[in-house]
């Protein structure tokens, strides 16, 4: 946690104005112009590349058809017919290394279709309505569990209520929506986007949330299977990886994700507490944002680390760029080697030279150290098996999540899983979304035999 | 710089870019900035009897647009000019005083009666302009009166009025024909047989440029109705080419010259234009929609593009006129095969399907598991819509086959037959078979 005596951490740095503008939208929304000029660069592929690289296979070229002869809620309909959080997706996905990297015009010019930002456009004309497009079937009498209320639970919950099953999301934080609502760059959701479509989505009917229900503490699985006819996991990843230095533990360092979540949660962006001097150790999408969120904070020399070279980053190429548009300094080949403390907190890091040979990555024995009021960890999340295994039957995990066949099944029947929780996959919303349906088409198949 | 002088059935301008009678030739304030800005001549906005007529004060234009609202049709419902014959007369006589050096053609529309032609063709040749033009296209409102297209679809009304004009003035008599018109030749011909100096064509295209889904009205609406107006703009150049191309290569027309007008919006346009038969062109929706400048354009492309070829104005006219032909003599033994150029491709996968839904399956759409696209050169029969349909240039093009037979068809590849020789054709007329 943040330590606020120290002089060099504080709130307030900036004036009211200029945290609006920093924590805005990082894409103001297209005007109806822009997007019938931009979908009408869309070719209509045969077979479409965006298509098949859309992890949900939203069919891109129809919606933006869609879009052009405006019918942008006709648009909208077709994105989530295919991906429920096909709002928040709009908004948050990576589109440089999925649909848009792939878009022919990409290969053409270097310009792809800007599928994400008409994908906001038609979505934010179809939830603009409030109206839920899609309808229940018939009640099938079913009940099934959904654990974690992220992009995952949330997709399978709606997917299954849409078959007519009744659906209980538990949720172990006091609000639903997952990383959406906790984890996501503010300044890609402003507004109160996140709740928006929770509420969007559960207006489907048929789904009760239970917030503050943690699995291990409140119920078990076992107690699931019994109350339930099926149950799928959707926990996301609750842990962090570690730096396993001397001093991690002592105050100026802190876990980014918790920071980011306290962010996003917090109803005034002036009390929050930033220091001077930041280095993000990670190259991930975590180190990004934590790095451009503290500058946009007021921070003022905010050093991302990373220990291999920039084409290893999680992170991309734009969303690197899009750090260093904000100040942010970020270095490769470098890893923490020791932790400087003073007083009882870290005021430093020293970092050591590495380089890839054959067999990995090698310290090269030059070192350097930075300077620091904060540290963040930024190295990792990992899957907790503790809560899902205390009891009863063990499911599978395999390199230390859960093991799931093609339909998102579990070791143990009855129970499916998807999100961040599981092996493989990108850990990333749409992802999560796609294994939600999956998984509610199998739970739904399951209980039809 | 190439000398762009024209000179157009004895009218003289400086070059061959006239604007068409319409708004922007519609008094002495606009063909001034005209002159000013470079264009070569105008006809100036249809003349007709007084009391003027009047326009609707709704909306009189509607408009069909590409992408990125580039404007590619027009509709209007406008008449001809709705000032005093007068004041007309009296600019015209001022601008062509203080414009000597450009052509200044005046457009006429009165009812069909010799009195009627016979009173303006004389106050017109009062203004010194330098000739005039019948109009005989006008598709809306005019027509209802028995005028304009009302004439032009009727090609006995048409060689009659061109009769009287040229047997009551001196001045050149152009005949501005309609083209909503099955066959634009007999008119055309009417035209010639009245002795008419030249026709100019086309004027605007019987048109609804959308509908209303809310209130169910045709666009544009006035007070919840709308009738058709007449459409032109760069959508209309296409039908307006061939319908000069087909009086140029007429017989019975030879020798009638034409002034190309329909959708000219580039220098390019233009060229094309004379190519296919026209001494001069016409411009109104460019100029509505760009304003004059555009002109300036025009000049220095039509004029690098005769340096280039080493031609003058006049060469052009009609170049390609002998390449104009009917189907029937079309060579059949020309056998072509769509090629695509694998490194300009971008895998958008368009040629593969339109040719496998809507022609002859001749596109791969994988080779190897792989996405790739490649012609089949036994399923191709040389149509050309995947050129058209590709969205990178040149990626596809259409090469003549080197082999003897069409490996689509088995029909020979080499020399020259065409329909009237072939043998499918019940009429050919086949060689004798050899004893
Ligand atoms: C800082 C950060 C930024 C990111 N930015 C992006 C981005 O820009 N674009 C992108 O595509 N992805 C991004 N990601 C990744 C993305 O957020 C995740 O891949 C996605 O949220 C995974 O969804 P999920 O449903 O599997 O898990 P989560 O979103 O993590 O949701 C899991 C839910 O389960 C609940 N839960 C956990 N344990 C229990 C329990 N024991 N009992 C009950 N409930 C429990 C949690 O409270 C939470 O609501 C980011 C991640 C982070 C950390
Ligand atoms: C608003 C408007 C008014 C027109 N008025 C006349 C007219 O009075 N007399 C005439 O002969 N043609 C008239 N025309 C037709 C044009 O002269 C021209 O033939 C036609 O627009 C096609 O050329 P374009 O495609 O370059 O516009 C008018 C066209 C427009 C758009
Ligand atoms: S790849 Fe690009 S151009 Fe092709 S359909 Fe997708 S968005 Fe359109
Ligand atoms: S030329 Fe016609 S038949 Fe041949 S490949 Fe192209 S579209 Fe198909
Ligand atoms: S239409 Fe052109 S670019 Fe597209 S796949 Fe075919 S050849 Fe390639």
């Amino acid at each position: 946690m943040v330590d606020e005596r120290t002089p060099d951490i504080a709130a307030g740095r900036l004036t009211a104005e200029q945290y609006v503008a920093n924590f805005n939208d990082l894409h103001p929304p297209l005007d109806r112009h822009q997007a019938l000029v931009e979908s009408d660069r869309c070719y209509f592929c045969y077979d479409a590349p965006c298509v098949t690289a859309c992890p949900t296979g939203i069919d891109i070229p129809l919606f933006l058809r869609e879009i052009l002869t405006e019918n942008p809620k006709g648009a909208g309909e077709t994105i989530l017919s295919a991906n429920i959080l096909g709002g928040m997706c709009a908004r948050v996905c990576p589109t440089e290394t999925l649909c848009e990297e792939a878009c022919v015009r990409e290969k053409a010019e270097g310009k792809p279709v800007r599928i994400g930002e008409l994908q906001r456009y038609a979505t934010d004309a179809l939830m603009a309505d409030g109206t839920q497009p899609f309808v229940r079937a018939a009640p099938t009498g079913k009940r099934v569990a959904v654990v974690g209320g992220g992009p995952a639970g949330l997709s399978c919950a709606h997917r299954l209520a849409v078959h007519g099953h009744d659906v209980v999301i538990f949720d172990a934080r006091p609000k639903i929506g997952g990383l959406n609502e906790y984890g996501i760059a503010a300044y890609k959701t402003p507004g109160g986007f996140a709740q928006a479509e929770v509420d969007f989505i559960l207006s489907i009917g048929g789904i009760t949330v239970e917030p503050g229900k943690a699995l291990g503490r409140d119920f078990s699985i076992d107690s699931l299977r019994e109350e339930f006819d099926a149950v799928f996991i959707g926990v996301g990843l609750a842990g962090v990886n570690a730096l396993r230095l001397a001093g991690e533990d002592q105050p100026g360092v802190s876990d980014a994700v918790a920071y980011i979540a306290e962010l996003r949660q917090t109803d005034d962006l002036a009390a929050l507490p930033v220091g001077r001097r930041i280095v993000v150790i990670g190259g991930g999408m975590t180190a990004i944002d934590i790095a451009s969120q503290s500058k946009r904070l007021g921070a003022e020399d905010v050093t991302i680390v990373y220990r291999r070279g920039a084409d290893r980053m999680g992170a991309s190429e734009y969303e690197r760029e899009l750090a260093q548009t904000d100040g942010v300094t970020i270095k490769f080949n470098a890893q923490p080697t020791a932790l400087v403390t003073d007083g009882g907190r870290v005021t430093g890091v020293t970092f050591e030279y590495t380089a890839e040979n054959g067999a990995g990555l090698a310290g090269t024995g030059e070192t350097f150290t930075l300077d620091t009021d904060m540290v963040f960890k930024a190295i990792g999340q990992t899957f907790v098996p503790e809560a899902l295994n205390g009891a009863g039957q063990a499911i599978a995990i395999d390199s230390g999540r859960i093991q799931v066949d093609d339909e998102r099944r579990t070791s143990l029947a009855g129970v499916w899983a998807g999100g961040d929780c599981i092996v493989g996959g990108e850990d990333l919303t749409v992802v999560a979304v796609e294994d939600g349906k999956i998984a509610a088409e199998s739970i739904n198949r399951a209980l039809a035999g | 710089m190439a000398d762009l002088r024209s000179d157009f059935v004895g009218i003289k301008s400086p070059n061959p870019f006239w604007l068409a009678s319409a708004p922007p030739t519609d008094k002495e304030y606009n063909v001034v900035r005209a002159f000013k800005a470079g264009w070569g001549g105008v006809v100036w906005k249809t003349l007709g009897e007084d009391p003027p007529i009047v326009n609707v004060a709704g909306p009189r234009y509607g408009a069909v647009h590409a992408g990125d609202r580039r404007l590619i049709g027009l509709n209007n419902s406008e008449l001809i000019t709705d000032r005093e014959l007068q004041v007309n007369l009296e600019e015209i006589k001022r601008v062509k005083r203080d414009w000597p050096d450009r052509a200044l053609v005046v457009s006429l529309m009165v009812p069909c009666e010799e009195p009627s032609w016979k009173a303006i063709l004389k106050a017109v040749e009062d203004t010194d302009c330098d000739g005039v033009e019948l109009n005989f296209g006008c598709p809306h409102g005019m027509s209802e009166r028995g005028m304009g297209s009302a004439v032009g679809q009727v090609p006995e009304y048409i060689e009659m009025v061109a009769r009287w004009c040229k047997a009551s003035t001196r001045m050149p008599v152009i005949v501005k024909l309609t083209p909503n018109i099955t066959d634009i030749r007999y008119p055309a011909r009417a035209a010639h047989k009245g002795g008419a100096d030249a026709v100019s064509l086309v004027n605007t295209i019987n048109s609804i440029t959308s509908v209303d889904l809310d209130n169910f009205a045709p666009e544009p609406s006035i007070d919840g109705k709308g009738s058709h107006g007449g459409y032109c703009g760069p959508a209309i150049k296409p039908i307006a080419l061939s319908m000069v191309s087909e009086i140029a290569r007429d017989k019975e027309c030879a020798g009638l010259p034409i002034s190309g007008i329909g959708g000219i919006t580039t220098w390019r346009d233009a060229a094309e234009y004379m190519a296919l038969g026209a001494g001069n062109v016409q411009v109104c929706t460019a100029a509505m929609t760009y304003g004059f400048k555009i002109v300036e354009e025009m000049k220095s492309g039509l004029s690098r593009y005769l340096d280039e070829k080493g031609m003058t104005l006049s060469d052009l006219t009609g170049r390609a006129v002998p390449n104009v032909t009917d189907w029937q003599y079309l060579n059949l033994n020309f056998v072509t095969k769509a090629r695509i150029d694998q490194d300009l491709c971008i895998e958008c996968g368009r040629c593969h399907i339109v040719c496998e839904d809507t022609s002859h399956q001749a596109i791969t759409a994988t080779k190897d598991g792989r996405r790739h696209f490649e012609v089949i050169d036994s399923q191709c029969v040389g149509c050309n819509l995947c050129v058209n349909v590709c969205p990178v240039e040149d990626c596809i093009t259409m090469e003549r086959i080197t082999a003897a037979t069409d490996p689509q068809s088995g029909a020979p590849a080499t020399g020259y037959r065409n329909w009237t020789q072939h043998p499918n054709n019940p009429m050919a007329k086949l060689p004798e078979p050899a004893e």
